[in-house]
């Protein structure tokens, strides 16, 4: 199959489903501008032009309830926010409308609006530009949030949300960007909660989401140097959560790590333990890992930032401890997956 | 029946149902919903829904029944809501402030201020994109203009061209505060959204046949394709914020602010502007009151012999099914 790179199948999953549906707009800050959202939506811009590709004013409170009001009037807005950070300025359009709305006006249908977020990572984005929202968003029912991980999630995920009725939001970190992968050039859905095995293992379950689970890949890899089996479940979707797939492969496995991009406080990684504590806690042969961000702001400074960031080495650790071994083991040293970048951003 | 007759009979119809609604929340306290009435400000969306046509659509704040009704909502899913039945027009899932009536255009209610500007500024773009000969309308309070969404949706709106009547309800309260406490002295409204560049006038919003001749002028701008319009509209809502309660004696205002506004009642201005072509137009008044009461009545007679929702069907709507 043909490799993209991972911003090139969200720029491919747009044209191809704006083309199918004429209802679908696209509407961001600088959408139509020389860098089209990071090469996410200058093809679309090229092809069908200002009208259906708005580039709109810095106004994300209204925008996201301009985006329900044209959905209720059976539009697909498709909007963009460069920074997902900004998208707390949206949060009363997504919330208080968007994911509100079929059930508040009792069933007649939904507002199918998509929001993508793109979540900063490196390069001194810091406390404002590098947030992960998933856990936010996904607490309320009514959305359905997902973190592709992959190219072909990155695709797959966004032609699922354009093509069904319920409020999407899609965070995507900046750091998977350039990553390359197999991609189906039709545009077939992935669809929501429903996770991926990556790679099989038996001694432990590594549970990620997002740049998680490119880490947790190496960190399996690492793992495996030591000879031990690492399962590593990619959950592509917050919610709905694949509750299924995690629980078989830690009944299989006995031991759960749970990595993350955001925090371990009521987030994702706290979900994901509370769901095998409920199902298959009889499973567990050892405690429960969460692999987070430690509990600040993001920093700027370099070398805060690189000991900010959980990565493969912090997973395996992680996973060497939940299997009573020593996560002080001396591994190998890798390159950060963001390293090749360079600024200005 | 004429214009002027039809404007007037659909204010007493909104009234009775209103005061008859009021009563019975406070009596029988069976309607377990916040509830915000708009007795006193039915020129408003009388005179505006009469001028919108019937592919037009409508968004409102919470003060909800005067727009739902006016826009053609029916009466009984109305009550059953507020009684949280299923038969309520959102099946007892949203109450008094998330009305809905999407078959005669009124869109939603929405309970949080401004949400209703930039839903209607959504809609009015779709009509934009799609060259659709529809206006979309938002009604609001001027607590709603302090927003932020409101500056971002009329910015939005004038820059787009799109077709959005915007309705400002001035009832120179948000709850208790006064809107010398809010906005600065010596500003209006209706001049800042001149500011994003739109068509904006003020006018006596009592007064519902200015209030419809301006409407009319206004939805033909809009979907001639002339942008959005505004149109601050100042009136006076006679009970308390919300609830079914006089409260001219807790301080805020006085009761002779009440009184003086209730010399203006809007239904009491047209009837008096009637009166030189129809001398009987008192008698004509008092009979649809009974009309009217009866209706209301009878409305709520079949909601409290709806059922409720079942307890199963808790779930529904949550999602897609």
């Amino acid at each position: 199959m043909r490799k993209l790179k991972y911003r090139e199948a969200i720029g491919e999953a747009t044209v191809q489903c704006m083309k199918a549906d004429p209802r679908i707009v696209l509407a961001g800050q600088n959408v139509d501008d020389h860098k089209g959202g990071h090469g996410t939506t200058t093809d679309a811009f090229r092809v069908f032009g200002p009208s259906r590709v708005l580039d709109i004013p810095n106004s994300e409170n209204a925008v996201a309830g301009i985006a329900v009001g044209a959905a209720s009037m059976g539009m697909r807005p498709l909007v963009v926010h460069a920074r997902a950070d900004f998208m707390f300025l949206a949060m009363d359009g997504l919330i208080n409308l968007a994911a509100k709305w079929r059930y508040m006006y009792g069933d007649k249908g939904g507002v199918p609006v998509v929001m993508r977020g793109i979540v900063g990572r490196g390069w001194g984005q810091g406390a404002t530009h590098s947030q992960n929202l998933h856990s936010v968003f996904g607490h309320f029912p009514g959305l359905y949030v997902a973190t592709p991980a992959s190219p072909a999630d990155a695709k797959g995920l966004l032609v699922s949300a354009l093509r069904n009725e319920t409020p999407v939001v899609l965070l995507e970190n900046r750091g998977l960007y350039e990553i390359e992968g197999e991609v189906p050039e039709n545009p077939e859905p992935v669809p929501f909660g429903k996770g991926r095995i990556v790679r099989t293992g038996s001694d432990v379950t590594i549970v990620a989401a997002s740049l998680m689970v490119q880490e947790a890949e190496r960190a399996a890899g690492l793992l495996a140097e030591q000879a031990i089996s690492a399962e590593v479940v990619d959950v592509r979707s917050i919610r709905p959560l694949d509750e299924a797939i995690i629980c078989t492969s830690v009944a299989k496995t006995g031991r759960l790590v749970v990595a993350d991009t955001s925090w371990a406080r009521y987030g994702l990684a706290a979900e994901v333990a509370a769901v095998v504590a409920e199902n298959v806690h009889g499973a567990l042969l050892g405690p429960v890992r969460r692999v987070t961000l430690p509990d600040s702001p993001a920093p700027v400074s370099w070398p805060l930032e690189e000991a900010f960031h959980p990565n493969a080495r912090t997973i395996a650790a992680a996973c060497l401890d939940v299997l009573g071994g020593d996560p002080t083991l001396p591994m190998r040293e890798m390159t950060d997956i963001t390293a090749g970048f360079v600024g200005p951003y | 029946m004429e214009s002027g007759k039809r404007l007037l009979r659909e204010m007493v119809r909104i009234r009775c149902v209103e005061e008859v609604l009021a009563d019975l929340y406070r009596d029988e306290q069976e309607m377990r919903t916040p509830t915000h009435f708009s007795i006193g400000q039915e020129a408003v969306a009388v005179g505006v829904c009469a001028a919108a046509g019937p592919d037009d659509v409508a968004y409102c704040g919470h003060r909800s029944h005067g727009p739902y009704l006016a826009k053609g909502g029916d009466l009984r899913a109305m009550v059953a809501e507020l009684y949280g039945k299923a038969t309520g027009c959102a099946g007892g899932r949203g109450g008094s402030v998330h009305l809905t009536s999407p078959d005669t255009g009124f869109i939603g209610a929405t309970a949080i201020l401004a949400e209703s500007i930039s839903l209607a500024v959504g809609a009015g773009w779709a009509f934009a994109l799609e060259g659709a000969p529809r206006v979309a309308i938002t009604f609001f309070g001027d607590g709603a203009a302090e927003e932020g969404a409101f500056h971002e949706a009329l910015n939005f709106a004038a820059t787009q061209r799109a077709p959005v009547l915007f309705v400002c309800e001035n009832n120179g309260y948000s709850i208790s505060s006064p809107l010398r406490a809010r906005q600065p002295y010596g500003t209006t409204i209706w001049e800042r959204a001149r500011g994003y560049g739109m068509a904006s006038r003020q006018l006596d919003g009592n007064d519902v046949f200015a209030v419809h001749a301006a409407a009319r002028e206004a939805v033909e701008w809009c979907r001639d394709g002339r942008g959005p319009y505004f149109l601050e509209l100042r009136t006076y809502r006679w009970r308390e914020h919300v609830g079914p309660n006089w409260d001219y004696d807790e301080g805020y205002r006085t009761k002779a602010e009440l009184d003086s506004w209730m010399e203006r009642c809007p239904i009491k201005v047209a009837a008096a502007g009637l009166s030189a072509a129809h001398p009987d137009i008192d008698e004509e008044v008092a009979g649809w009151r009974r009309e009217f009461r009866q209706e209301v009545l009878d409305a709520v007679t079949a909601a409290k012999a709806d059922p409720f929702p079942a307890v199963a069907d808790l779930l529904q709507g949550a999602y897609e099914s």
